[in-house]
């Protein structure tokens, strides 16, 4: 698969709606770690469809897809020609910066990581990189209205 | 008839892009090895001192080897074998430890 059009701009595009979640998601375990994907069809570079997933090791300083149902959320993208457009988690009293960790296991180079610090309980940090062979690079975040997204 | 063996996306330089290669085994240990016979380093990827990589799961149709026998778990001609690289990490790396683990 080729690179996306959007990965030479270094940018994330997320709708409101789907921002909304991931943040919800993170203050809903915080302080657990909270993880998961936003899908979108391959090669398009489009996050379109989000989906929580558990954190296995239900920790605040650790996550870990479950892998039962990693094998079938994955199966479903295969299905609809999907891959995992954006990988997020959050950090529940640290940065929203690629810890060490998350450097080391970063397996998925057309991704964009997306973390989320719940430290500060009124206001989130929200951020995204690229973790490319241990290189990070971050990258803009930018959030549009959903009907934009489909008109891409 | 033969035992399909699933590549994710990183691994894929291994098998020359392909998504799926094919495979013979008694056991996943066996299969794994027939296979990196012909894709020279993958097995390494997937496998270290003996054990399954922590950090790689790999299921034998629906289920994850880790609760079937790991690297003994047997296989057989018309089974599907996924790997797919776990999706891990967190804050914890500030220490020392996990680092050590990692590498």
């Amino acid at each position: 698969m080729t690179t996306g059009v959007g990965s030479v701009a270094a940018m994330v595009v997320l709708t409101q709606a789907t921002y909304d979640a991931i943040v919800a998601h993170a203050r809903r375990d915080h302080p657990d770690e909270a993880c998961g994907i936003v899908a979108g069809p391959a090669g398009s570079d489009r996050a379109v469809r989000f989906v929580a997933m558990a954190n296995a090791e239900r920790s605040p300083t650790f996550y870990r897809f479950d892998s039962a149902e990693q094998l079938r959320v994955w199966r479903e993208m295969d299905n609809r020609d999907e891959v995992p457009v954006v990988i997020y988690h959050s950090h529940t009293a640290t940065e929203a910066y690629p810890s060490r960790t998350d450097i080391a296991y970063a397996a998925e180079p057309e991704a964009h990581y997306v973390l989320v610090s719940t430290a500060d309980p009124e206001r989130e940090s929200f951020r995204s990189f690229r973790i490319v062979d241990g290189q990070v690079s971050e990258e803009e975040v930018r959030v549009i209205a959903s009907a934009e997204l489909t008109a891409r | 008839m033969a035992i399909e063996v699933r590549i994710p996306t990183i691994l894929r330089s291994y098998t020359d892009g392909q998504k799926a290669v094919e495979g013979t085994g008694e056991t996943l240990a066996s299969l794994i090895a027939d296979v990196d016979g012909r894709h020279a380093g993958l097995r390494d990827r997937l496998v270290e001192d003996g054990e399954l990589r922590r950090f790689v799961n790999i299921y034998l149709n629906d289920e994850d080897v880790r609760f079937l026998g790991g690297l003994e778990t047997p296989v057989a001609d018309g089974d599907t074998v996924t790997i797919l690289p776990a999706v891990a990490g967190g804050s914890w790396a500030a220490s020392d430890r996990i680092a050590r683990v990692a590498h």
